[in-house]
């Protein structure tokens, strides 16, 4: 009996230790490659005849202070849709003067974006995103919603966004609102 | 025109049967028939224009209703109406029926109390619109069987005054108001209370045969008068009772005959705490404060109050991880779990509280629990486990979920400002891994200077602290009630 408990004691170990490996050594070497290798062809192709800017609807806390509102604005065109997204990131999260006001704290910047084949774009934001965050869940919704929104609804091959913060995934933003995984656009 | 008011309590009670608005003015009453699609109910724009004097046209392709010249614009694919350009969110467009057009009901509160003269009141819950300055008081009572003694609650909303006197085997609570909107309490008999009918403008309470006294307190909380009245029984002595008994005395300890209390045991979770202060107002109270303050009163209210056995997360100022608190609904198989917080908008404007239902997405009500696996267990061999997994352990409860947001929703708006929609669905981390109901309650906002300064008193505290343990037991019923289908 005590040979056969430690023939299964034994098993077990090799299998924690080959589990231990993958998810700490094999796992992110995997996700590493393949978030390296270039994204896709743009799914929406680049307009020849646009000259600079682009028209682009970016988002902002609307009056009822609970829900966003959006505004067109002319924005810097990219030539693919990573660097698209990247320029419509980038107005969204500049500031703004009244009477708009953005649910993006003062100081965020864009780290990096890359799409996967998949339309999930991952937007990395520098961690003021977090630090000069004002807290209060509808703050946070709102501030979520900016980002995913400001992807999706001008980007159709976006399908959903991942927020990281200086690199890293987060479990929130300001205690409330899961980032663990993609989010989609809101359905309205 | 009293004598015509007087007679809703009653029929209030009846009419679950057939759905209909009762109205309710110093003119007296009339009824206005609902249509339930989908869930939905809906009035009939002719019927509600030969109630207020409205006049509804159709012109360019929407519908418009004028009342005095204010005008109120419907697009028929639309579930939104417009009046003088502001623009108010309806659950539905208009409906089309037979040449009649329909309108959800909240058309009534939403946009025609934006016109009309008078004060428009609709009580969905009581089906019930009141026009004017009339006096209907929200009645609840509730029912605690104590063992010898048991107790009555009977809140009036707005406040009402009330006088108390036992008249042969009733004990009558009379109410100075125009009609009552009474839920009277469903409860058996137990020897010294009998039961609870409503009477006109009164309430009377039938005495049992164990009853051999009674006293009553009256407290005013903010806008709801509550009258407590405590029922004595008699004390049992056999000596003193040479002849049978002409009724059996009721059995001395009911709680072995009803099935348990649906929730034994309830995890509250203050928000925040430690060097995550949460939001923060103007004046400096933190949301880490509040949320603690408001979790210790309704702890203590619901062990006093209903005995239920309640855990914090947290009874102090330190940090806890989001999955630790739902760990600890979890492990103490809470029956409910709710996770207190305050609010913050860039806008100050902004006010209320309201409700977080988790938002499972799309793909997270696609997976299904995995089927039960075996497993090795200590001193050997396998045991069949069944794994929920921890991140949408919420899944199976969204419904039930649902039903304890809409319940504390109702009871907090009977005291303090509660903000429309009252209860949305996002993934709140909190509460995606709770295997138990969960909501996350938002008490107000601290953004606002004004809710700042309620959030910071232990008054307002309290005030939100019984409104949701009220709510609790309406819960409670839900669930001991088949609540579930």
């Amino acid at each position: 009996v005590n040979l056969q408990r430690a023939l299964v004691v034994g098993a077990l170990t090799a299998v924690t230790a080959s589990l231990t490996w993958l998810l700490f050594v094999g796992l992110p070497r995997w996700s590493v490659s393949r978030r390296a290798t270039p994204p896709a062809p743009a799914a929406t192709p680049a307009r020849p005849d646009a000259v600079r800017k682009i028209k682009a609807r970016l988002f902002y806390v609307g009056d009822d202070g609970r829900q966003l509102t959006s505004v067109e604005q002319d924005i810097a065109y990219g030539e693919s849709t990573v660097e698209q997204a990247k320029a419509i990131v980038t107005a969204q999260i500049a500031p703004v003067a009244e009477p708009l006001v953005s649910a993006i704290p003062p100081g965020t910047a864009l780290r990096a974006l890359f799409i996967t084949p998949k339309g999930e774009a991952y937007v990395d934001l520098s961690p003021e995103l977090v630090s000069a965050h004002p807290g209060g869940s509808t703050n946070e919704m709102l501030t979520v919603n900016t980002i995913v929104q400001a992807l999706t609804v001008n980007l159709p091959s976006v399908t959903s966004v991942q927020v990281l913060v200086d690199g890293k995934e987060v479990e929130t933003l300001a205690g409330h609102v899961d980032l663990r995984s993609p989010l989609k656009a809101a359905s309205h | 025109m009293l004598v015509g008011v007087a007679a809703l309590a009653v029929d209030l009670t009846l009419q679950s049967q057939a759905p209909s608005l009762t109205v309710l003015s110093r003119e007296g009453r009339r009824g206005l028939a609902l249509t339930v699609v989908n869930g939905q109910e809906f009035v009939a724009l002719d019927d509600l224009a030969a109630a207020f004097q409205l006049a509804v046209r159709e012109a360019s392709g929407a519908v418009t209703v004028t009342y005095k010249a204010r005008t109120i614009v419907l697009p028929p694919d639309q579930a939104l109406a417009s009046i003088s350009g502001r623009l108010v969110a309806l659950p539905s467009r208009p409906m089309r029926t037979g040449g009649r057009w329909s309108v959800p009901v909240e058309f009534v509160s939403r946009a025609l109390a934006l016109v009309y003269d008078a004060r428009l009141d609709l009580r969905r819950t009581s089906h019930l619109l009141l026009v004017g300055d009339v006096r209907v008081p929200r009645v609840t009572v509730r029912h605690d069987p104590l063992g010898s003694a048991a107790r009555l609650t009977i809140d009036a909303t707005p406040r009402a005054p009330s006088s108390v006197v036992q008249e042969g085997g009733r004990v009558v609570v009379r109410f100075e108001a125009d009609a009552l909107d009474v839920v009277p309490p469903v409860m058996s008999p137990q020897g010294i209370i009998n039961g609870v009918r409503v009477d006109g403008l009164a309430l009377g309470i039938e005495l049992g045969p164990r009853f051999a006294s009674f006293r009553s307190t009256t407290e005013t909380l903010d806008n709801t008068t509550r009258l407590i009245l405590d029922f004595t029984a008699r004390a049992a002595d056999p000596s003193a009772a040479p002849a049978a008994p002409a009724t059996p005395p009721a059995p001395e300890i009911p709680s072995l005959n009803q099935p348990a209390p649906p929730i034994s045991t309830m995890v509250i979770d203050p928000g925040h705490g430690g060097a995550d202060a949460g939001a923060r107002g103007a004046r400096g109270t933190l949301e880490k404060d509040v949320t603690l303050a408001v979790a210790r009163k309704l702890k203590a209210a619901l062990e006093g109050r209903l005995g239920i056995r309640v855990i914090l997360t947290r009874d102090d100022d330190r940090h806890v991880p989001l999955d630790e608190r739902s760990a600890v609904a979890n492990n103490n198989k809470a029956g409910l779990f709710v996770s207190l917080h305050a609010n913050a908008s860039v806008r100050p404007a902004v006010q209320g509280a309201s409700l977080v239902v988790a938002g499972l997405s799309d793909a997270d009500r696609t997976r299904t629990p995995a089927a039960a696996v075996r497993l090795p267990v200590f001193g050997g061999g396998l045991r069949a486990i069944e794994l929920v997994p921890w991140d949408v352990a919420q899944l199976g409860f969204i419904r039930r979920s649902d039903e304890a947001a809409r319940l504390i929703a109702v009871e907090l708006q009977r005291s303090v400002p509660v903000a429309e929609p009252a209860v949305i669905h996002a993934p709140f981390r909190v509460i995606e891994s709770a295997n138990m109901p969960a909501v996350v309650i938002e008490l107000g906002y601290l953004s606002n200077p004004d809710q700042e300064a309620q959030l910071a008193t232990g008054e307002f505290q309290t005030t939100v602290a019984q409104a949701i343990m009220e709510a609790v037991v309406r819960f409670r019923d839900y669930l001991g009630g088949g609540g579930e289908r």
